[in-house]
């Protein structure tokens, strides 16, 4: 009887669009929910500074040499933040990079795709943090409080990541043949990932159901891509780059972009871990991370030492 | 060698080091030991490429020949940099990065702590600009060596083998030719003489709260001045500089 109350009264919040906070009671459904999303979240932020930094030392310039580390220095950033958001559901972030560690929590698949050329710089700004600030941008109306504010603060740094990775790309365009060709080429393999991000369509969603109701999210997969599409399509143009979908056609009766089918045999292997570098991300991760060890230890002795003495005196 | 020739020289000395350091902060990155520490590795990082591009530009102000910061970045050859041959060594593990940080900071801190009061304006602004930053480099470097060399025995032993290791190149970041001799007599340069009490201060302090020992001084690398450097400079140029090298014609 007692919990049948309290998940009226929280639906009546979350309908008046009343913001929960990490004190509030909460269905655990609710709490779990948001501990996969938001550490998830927290994951792709952190595995994301991989494929970036895989160029970061053959920047082609000074300048883009400290736009491209000022921005993976922001990703890193983004990750405290939500580690720190995530922590409010009663985890602390040693439990949730256990899971990243151990390969039980996901992160965004797109991150499993290599970065190639310079110009992959270029799409993953433009069109990865395009796609990211689309559902960021929703996010920031969720429902739960820390999550939603931390998305404030991100998408502002997120959509200057999107100009980065554009002014990227839009120079290679119109730079000499072969910059141009890497730039196609980019999109090439970027495109149909990208717009898989969204994830599967709304029919195919198992977490979308309450997610919704809950205002979590705030609009559905299906919703999010089509507003990425169409705003990215156009941009594409500008710079004389051709989307890779011979089925993409402007629908006068919809306002909005018709486009051919994904590849979801390809989208579901690369979220089981068969992602072109997979292995390699997480091997890295967890590379880096032993490697630590030690230097955290001693960190930990050190001030161990320190207290005790302070205790002594 | 006039004063402008030796002004030219002494920038790349200054903007070079800056660089190549800023480089190895970079290959830090997504591999720090916690994630606070790869954000303060990137901050770092991102201190040395500014300081490296208002050094770089000025360098070629003064030559007057229309070569840019890229241009000196990516279109010189190994004996053509001038950075200390300390900056070049390799990140080894956490420990090795942040002694070598901490000899290298102490360094700059004394020294642009003096080239503030230049008699170059712009060497003057630079220094005293760049002094922020570095007082905060110095900060992390000697704050790191002092918990890992009073940490664990792991952790003792590994970080006094480094400063043991990275000693050698400690007396290159002293050494002066005629770019300095010329450029002292204009009070435009600092007499590194006058550098290294302070910066033996400084590393006495740091290595005695780190319950580490002093390495006696016995062989000593130098060559830096001539763009003498270590194998590891090349391997380091030939990655960073790869994508100008490979399409000359392009503009990023």
């Amino acid at each position: 009887m007692e919990d049948i109350k309290k998940l009226e009264e929280f639906q009546a919040k979350i309908d008046a669009e009343i913001k929960i906070e990490p004190k509030d009671w909460m269905p655990e459904d609710y709490r779990k929910h948001l501990q996969r999303q938001i550490s998830q979240h927290a994951h792709s932020e952190i595995i994301g500074m991989q494929p970036e930094g895989n160029w970061l030392l053959r920047a082609p310039s000074l300048r883009a040499k400290v736009v491209l580390l000022a921005k993976i220095q922001d990703e890193a950033g983004h990750g405290l933040y939500l580690y720190s958001a995530a922590e409010t559901l009663g985890k602390s972030r040693t439990e949730y990079l256990n899971e990243l560690k151990t390969g039980k929590a996901k992160y965004s698949s797109i991150f499993n795709y290599p970065t190639l050329t310079w110009a992959d710089m270029g799409a993953v700004g433009w069109l990865v943090d395009g796609a990211a600030i689309v559902n960021q941008v929703s996010l920031q109306r969720t429902s739960y409080g820390p999550y939603a504010r931390g998305m404030v603060k991100i998408c502002k740094e997120e959509s200057f990541h999107q100009r980065q990775g554009y002014e990227i790309i839009a120079d290679m365009a119109k730079g000499t043949p072969e910059q141009k060709e890497m730039a196609q080429d980019a999109l090439n393999r970027f495109w149909w990932p990208s717009i898989m991000m969204f994830g599967p369509h709304d029919s195919d969603s198992p977490n979308t159901g309450n997610a919704v109701k809950w205002k979590i999210k705030r609009a559905t997969n299906d919703q999010l891509r089509q507003s990425f599409i169409d705003k990215t399509v156009h941009q594409a143009e500008i710079i004389g780059l051709t989307i890779p979908d011979p089925d993409l056609k402007w629908n006068e009766e919809r306002g909005s972009y018709d486009f051919g089918e994904m590849d979801w045999d390809e989208f579901w292997s690369v979220v089981k871990g068969g992602g072109p570098c997979s292995k390699q991300r997480l091997k890295h991760y967890n590379d880096a991370h032993n490697n630590g060890e030690w230097v955290r230890e001693a960190a930990k002795a050190y001030t161990d030492k320190q207290t005790s003495k302070q205790n002594v005196a | 060698m006039t004063k402008n020739e030796a002004l030219v020289k002494y920038c790349l000395r200054l903007g070079d080091s800056s660089l190549i350091l800023g480089q190895r902060m970079a290959e830090w990155c997504s591999n720090g030991p916690v994630l606070e520490e790869d954000i303060a590795m990137s901050n770092i990082g991102l201190d040395l490429f500014g300081q490296s591009r208002t050094m770089l530009t000025y360098a070629g102000e003064i030559e007057g020949k229309d070569r840019t910061e890229n241009d000196f970045a990516f279109k010189r050859l190994e004996r053509e940099f001038f950075n200390n041959l300390m900056s070049e060594r390799p990140n080894g593990h956490f420990g090795d990065t942040v002694v070598r940080n901490l000899f290298l900071s102490a360094h700059t801190y004394h020294l642009y702590k003096k080239l503030s009061s230049s008699s170059d304006n712009t060497i003057a602004a630079f220094a005293a600009k760049s002094l922020k930053e570095v007082t905060y480099h110095l900060r992390h470097s000697a704050e790191w060596v002092v918990r890992l060399g009073d940490g664990t025995k792991e952790s003792h032993s590994k970080t006094q083998q480094s400063v043991n290791d990275l000693w050698e190149y400690t007396a290159d970041l002293f050494a002066m030719n005629e770019v300095d001799e010329l450029l002292i007599k204009e009070n435009i340069a600092i007499d590194l003489n006058e550098i290294k009490p302070l910066w033996d201060n400084t590393i006495n302090e740091v290595l005695e709260r780190a319950t580490l020992t002093r390495p006696e001084d016995s062989f000593m690398q130098k060559g830096s001045l001539n763009g003498m450097h270590s194998e590891a400079l090349g391997h380091l140029l030939t990655e960073m500089q790869f994508l100008p090298r490979a399409y000359p014609d392009a503009k990023w």
